[in-house]
């Protein structure tokens, strides 16, 4: 695939680096001649000099051609700019954006970027899976309000020895699938019971997950 | 009416001192305060620092109220994303942007945005101005 990356910096050179290993063909757009010329030392001649969310510069990397861009500059304006062009004037199928300030997720949302990458949200995220004990965001799924979140079911928990009816689960949520010790994967049904030290993936909306984490976990 | 403009450099300026000499009621922000020295000091609207393509800054200078916003800032990507969010999450009735890149500007006219073009205007007054005035036959070229 051609892969056209804007924004040469830590993402976008990292990026280019894994990219170029699986055999894509890339191209990184950036704007800093230091940085440009630092990228061509370690990786051959693929950067391109010059301002992404310019569409002369776009032309000049064969965006017309690409089949993906990733929009990744420190700047969210430039990204939203260059996805915006990327997809409207050059056609390109799959468009990813990322985003550095999680307030500018919801532009990014609505104007149909759903391809999007946060270091920031994945950041606070980590951080807030440590701090709350028993649930770990899997993933936000594209497009829907639901997440997709794991628990490990602690010893002392009250659903302990409890049957999947018994629990007291908060509205649009299902349990997906239980994941024991040395056990086959099972599909949770009404009468499965629960053990201490359980995987639980459930499928759930943001704002019911610390209703789903008390009533798996039986902690706040 | 209640206007908001982001970006207080000459055009942005201009524009908050004429509309707030009419009568409107006018709020400027600007990423830096020196820029509030184009105002005069009878300027009587509102001045506010911050970023105004920002959510929450559009927000506090009361985008969602306002009748129209302005997005005169220099930067295309800014002004550009500025305009979006007031429209789409602000659900400003009426925006206008400047961008200076003709294709660019193009673009965003597809997306539905109000788009001024300076680059284009001046290439047509250039060229007025130097082929056409001294020309009463229209003879120009």
């Amino acid at each position: 695939m051609y892969i056209i990356l804007v924004g040469g910096g830590k993402v976008g050179r990292g990026a280019a680096r894994d990219l170029i290993e699986m055999g894509h063909e890339v191209c990184v757009v950036e704007r800093d001649g230091n940085t440009a010329w630092a990228i061509n030392n370690e990786l051959g001649e693929v950067a391109l000099l010059g301002d992404g969310a310019e569409i002369h510069v776009q032309r000049a990397a064969g965006m017309n051609r690409a089949d993906v861009v990733v929009a990744c500059t420190g700047r969210d304006q430039a990204n939203l700019a260059v996805a915006q062009t990327a997809q409207t004037r050059f056609n390109v199928a799959k468009v990813i954006a990322r985003i550095n300030d999680p307030r500018n997720e919801p532009i990014f949302q609505t104007l149909g970027f759903h391809y999007t990458i946060s270091a920031t949200t994945a950041i606070v995220n980590a951080i807030e899976q440590e701090v709350s004990a028993g649930l770990t965001r899997l993933t936000q799924m594209r497009s829907t309000a639901f997440v997709l979140a794991e628990h490990v079911i602690p010893s002392l928990a009250p659903c302990v020895g409890c049957t999947v009816r018994d629990l007291d689960l908060p509205p649009h949520t299902v349990l997906a699938l239980i994941i024991r010790k040395d056990d086959e994967p099972e599909i949770p049904g009404p009468n499965t019971m629960i053990h201490a030290a359980d995987v639980i993936v459930a499928v759930t909306q943001p704002e019911h997950e610390s209703a789903l984490r008390l009533a798996l976990t039986g902690e706040h | 009416m209640r206007v908001v403009i982001m970006g207080c450099g000459r055009l942005g300026s201009t524009l908050a001192r004429e509309l707030d000499h009419e009568g409107h009621d006018v709020t400027v922000i600007d990423i830096d305060a020196a820029a509030f020295n184009w105002l005069e000091d009878d300027f009587t609207g509102i001045t506010m620092i911050g970023a105004g393509e920002d959510v929450e800054v559009q927000q506090a200078a009361g985008v969602p109220e306002a009748d129209v916003f302005l997005a005169l800032a220099n930067g295309d990507n800014r002004n550009a994303m500025a305009v979006q969010v007031a429209k789409h999450i602000h659900r400003s009735p009426r925006v206008v942007a400047r961008i200076y890149d003709p294709e660019r500007a193009d673009v965003y006219r597809q997306l539905g945005i109000n788009v001024v073009n300076p680059t284009t205007i001046l290439d047509q007054m250039v060229r007025e101005a130097a082929f056409a005035i001294d020309e009463p036959d229209g003879a120009a070229g």
